[in-house]
C-alpha cells in the first residue's frame, strides 16, 4: 500500500500551494468582507488547469487525476474557502455530471469553456422544499416542440451568480416519483432564466450562492442530459464526486486553521513561555493534526477509488462526514489557541471557523452522509 | 538561441533548518524540495527568450536521483528537456563548475543563464567559476537581459547602484530576484514535464573527475540569542553601551 504522492502529485501540490499563498492568501480577508470574489482568480486557475484537473485533454482538461484534484481544493481551501468551493463546486457538480452523461456533441460545446475557466458552472438541485429531500422537485421540464420549457426556482446554489452553465434538475413526469426527474443543461444566458437574491452567509462569504429562476425558460431539446427520467440518478451520483471535493475543503480548512495554531502557538508567549510550551495547547495541535490526518487519508482514498473506476459513494460519504467533523473541531481548537486575538479578524481562525460549518451542511448533511453510509451496512 | 539553465534541489527555504545529530550535515527527514528560487527566475527567463525568438532551453542539474523530481518541475516551467548529471558525493562551487563546464561542451548553448545563488549553501561562486573555465563572459545578478545580436546588454543591480554590461555570446548571466515575475507550473505542462526527456549521466560519462577542494567538517547551530533587556532612561542605555557593551 502506497500513502505517498506521486512526482505529478507533488508537482501539484507545490503549484497549488504557492498559488494559493501568493494569489490567494493576500485577498483572501478582503474578499470575505466584501463578500465579493475577485473573478480574475478565476480566470487565473483556468490558465493554470485548475479548473478542470481530472477531465481529459480532448476536453481543454488537464488529464490528471481526482486525487490531484482533490489536492488543489485542499491547498486553496487552506488559504481561502470561498476559491475551494468555486472550483469544487464548478468541478464537481457541473463538469462532472457533462462529462460522465454528456454526448459527444455536449461534452465538445460545454466542456471547454468550462474547463478553461472562461465560465463558471453550477448545479440547480436544491430547492426551498427539495434539500436533504432531494427527490421532493417542484421545478418543472415540459418539451414544447424542439424546447424543453423550464419553470421553479432553485436556492442555495453555489457560483450560482457568475455562473454561464447550470446543470439543472427538474420533473419531467410528476407521477413517476424520483424516476420522473431529468437532468438539463441550461446555458445561463437562456431566455427565461435569471438570477434571484444572493444569500448573506455564516462563511464561505465570497463565493456565491444564489437563487436561480426559470420563468418559461426556454432551452433546445438536445439540452436533456442523459435520459428523460435519469435526473435523480445522475443528481446522486454528482454528489457521490462532490462529497470528495468538498472533504478536500474541509480538510484545506482544517489544515490553514493548524498552520495557524502552530505558528502562533510558538511565537505568543505568556508566563514566561511560547504557548507549545504548554500541555494544554500541544494536546489540542496533536489531536488535530491526528485528526487531520485520518480525513487526509479518507479523502485520498475515496478519490483513489473513484480513479480506479470503484464505487466509492460510501467512502467519499466517511471521507466528507469526517473531514467536515474535523473541520469544525480544528477550527474552533485554532481559536482558543490564540484566545481573544482568534475571535477579532487580526487572523484568519475566526474566518476558518465560520467557513467551517457549511462543510457539515452543504452536498448532503453529515446526517444525510451516515444515512448514506449506514445503507451500505444494512442493505441486502 | 540554445539557453543552458543549471539547476539546483534546495530544501524548502521557509523551513526551520534541523542539523543531524552529528553535525555532518542537515537532517533532511520530512523536508520537501524544491527548484532553488533564484534558478526560477533562471528558467523564466530563458523559456521567455526562447518563446519569443524561437530555441530550446535545456535544464541541468547534479546530484543524487531525487535531482529528476527539480528537473521535471522546471520542464513543467517551459523548457524542453535536461541533464541529470547522477552523484551522491557533495561538490563544491569548483567542481559544480566542472561538471556543469562538461556538459556545456556537450550541449554548445548559445548562453547559460542560472540562479545568482543557491538558497541552501549561499556560496553565490559557481556560476562565476563557471564562467573563468569556458573563458566566457559573465554578468551576474541580472535584472534584465536585452539579446541582440551576438551579444546580450545586461543590467545588474550593485551595491551602491545600477551597472550596465554588454557582453558579447556566448557568455554566462546570473538572475537576481527582479529580473522576472516567475510563472506557475501550469496543471498541462506537468503533464508534458513528466513525457520529456531527461538524459542521465555519471561523472564519468562526462569525463570529468570533480574533485572538491572543499570539505565541509561540520555544521552547528547559531548559538541562541540571549535575552534583550528594557532599560529606563537614555542615560542607562547609554551607561549599558559604554560599560557593559562596551561598543561606544
Amino acid at each position: 500500500m502506497d500513502f505517498g504522492l506521486t512526482d505529478i502529485q507533488r508537482m501539484v501540490r507545490d503549484t497549488a500551494r504557492k498559488f494559493a499563498a501568493e494569489e490567494v492568501a493576500p485577498i483572501a480577508a478582503a474578499m470575505d468582507k466584501s463578500a465579493k470574489f475577485e473573478m480574475s482568480l478565476v480566470k487565473k486557475m483556468g490558465e493554470l488547469g485548475f479548473m478542470g484537473v481530472a477531465y481529459p485533454e480532448e476536453y481543454g482538461g488537464a488529464g490528471m487525476d481526482y486525487k490531484c484534484y482533490a489536492i488543489i481544493v485542499e491547498e486553496l481551501s487552506s488559504v481561502c474557502a470561498s476559491t475551494g468551493v468555486v472550483v469544487s463546486a464548478h468541478s464537481s457538480l457541473c463538469c462532472d455530471p457533462i462529462y460522465k452523461f454528456g454526448t459527444e456533441e455536449q461534452k465538445k460545446k460545454y466542456l471547454p469553456p468550462l474547463l478553461s475557466g472562461e465560465m463558471l458552472g453550477c448545479l440547480g438541485l436544491t430547492e426551498p422544499g427539495a434539500g436533504s429531500d432531494a427527490a421532493n422537485q417542484k421545478t418543472t421540464a415540459r418539451l414544447d416542440g424542439d424546447e424543453w420549457v423550464i419553470n421553479g426556482s432553485k436556492i442555495f446554489i453555489t457560483n450560482g451568480g457568475p455562473a454561464g452553465v447550470a446543470v439543472v434538475i427538474a420533473v419531467t413526469e410528476k407521477e413517476k416519483g424520483s424516476r420522473g426527474l431529468s437532468a438539463f443543461i441550461v446555458p445561463t444566458d437562456s431566455p427565461g432564466f435569471r438570477v434571484g437574491k444572493e444569500e448573506h452567509k455564516l462563511g464561505i462569504r465570497a463565493s456565491s450562492t444564489a437563487e436561480l429562476l426559470f420563468e418559461d425558460c426556454r432551452i433546445p431539446k438536445e439540452n436533456l442530459l442523459g435520459k428523460d427520467g435519469d435526473g435523480f440518478k445522475i443528481a446522486l451520483t454528482t454528489l457521490d464526486g462532490g462529497r470528495i471535493g468538498i472533504a478536500a475543503q474541509a480538510l484545506g480548512i482544517a489544515q490553514g486553521a493548524l498552520n495557524a495554531a502552530v505558528a502562533y502557538s510558538k511565537e505568543r508567549v505568556q508566563f514566561g513561555k511560547p504557548l507549545a510550551a504548554f500541555q494544554a495547547i500541544q494536546w489540542k495541535l496533536a489531536e488535530c493534526a491526528t485528526d487531520i490526518d485520518a480525513a487526509r487519508l479518507l479523502t485520498y482514498r475515496a478519490a483513489w477509488m473513484k480513479d480506479a473506476g470503484m464505487r466509492f459513494g460510501t467512502q467519499s460519504a466517511m471521507a466528507k462526514l469526517f473531514a467536515a467533523e474535523t473541520c469544525m473541531k480544528a477550527t474552533r481548537e485554532a481559536i482558543q489557541v490564540f484566545g481573544g486575538y482568534g475571535y477579532v479578524d487580526e487572523y484568519p481562525v475566526e474566518r476558518f471557523y465560520r467557513d467551517a460549518k457549511i462543510t457539515e451542511i452543504y452536498e448532503g448533511t453529515s446526517e444525510v452522509q451516515k444515512i448514506v453510509i449506514s445503507r451500505s451496512l444494512t442493505s441486502d | 538561441m540554445k539557453i543552458l539553465v543549471p539547476v539546483r534541489r534546495v530544501p524548502n527555504p521557509d523551513i526551520k533548518v534541523r542539523l543531524k545529530s552529528d553535525g555532518s550535515g542537515v537532517d533532511t527527514e520530512g523536508v520537501n524540495f524544491l527548484v532553488n528560487p533564484f534558478d526560477e527566475y533562471a528558467i523564466e527567463e530563458a523559456v521567455q527568450i526562447v518563446e519569443k525568438s524561437g530555441g530550446e532551453v535545456v535544464l541541468v542539474s547534479i546530484g543524487t536521483a531525487d535531482c529528476e523530481e527539480t528537473l521535471r518541475a522546471g520542464l513543467a516551467l517551459g523548457a524542453l528537456r535536461g541533464w541529470l548529471v547522477e552523484t551522491s558525493e557533495v561538490l563544491d562551487s569548483a567542481a559544480i563548475a566542472d561538471v556543469l563546464a562538461a556538459v556545456y561542451k556537450e550541449e554548445s548553448p548559445d548562453l547559460v543563464i542560472t540562479g545568482k545563488q543557491s538558497v541552501d549553501t549561499d556560496n553565490n561562486q559557481a556560476a562565476q567559476m563557471l564562467a573563468a573555465k569556458l573563458d566566457l563572459p559573465q554578468a551576474c545578478f541580472a535584472f534584465k537581459v536585452e539579446l541582440g545580436d551576438g551579444k546580450a546588454t545586461v543590467e545588474r543591480e550593485i551595491d551602491g547602484g545600477l551597472d550596465v554590461k554588454e557582453i558579447t555570446l556566448p557568455a554566462v548571466i546570473t538572475a537576481d530576484l527582479r529580473l522576472n515575475q516567475p510563472r506557475y507550473a501550469a496543471l498541462p505542462q506537468i503533464m508534458k514535464a513528466k513525457r520529456k526527456e531527461v538524459k542521465k549521466v555519471s561523472l564519468g560519462d562526462l569525463g570529468v573527475e570533480a574533485k572538491s577542494a572543499t570539505k565541509i567538517l561540520g555544521l552547528s547551530q547559531p548559538p541562541a540569542r540571549a535575552a534583550g533587556q528594557i532599560v529606563g532612561s537614555v542615560e542607562e542605555l547609554v551607561d549599558k553601551l559604554v560599560n557593559d557593551a562596551k561598543v561606544l
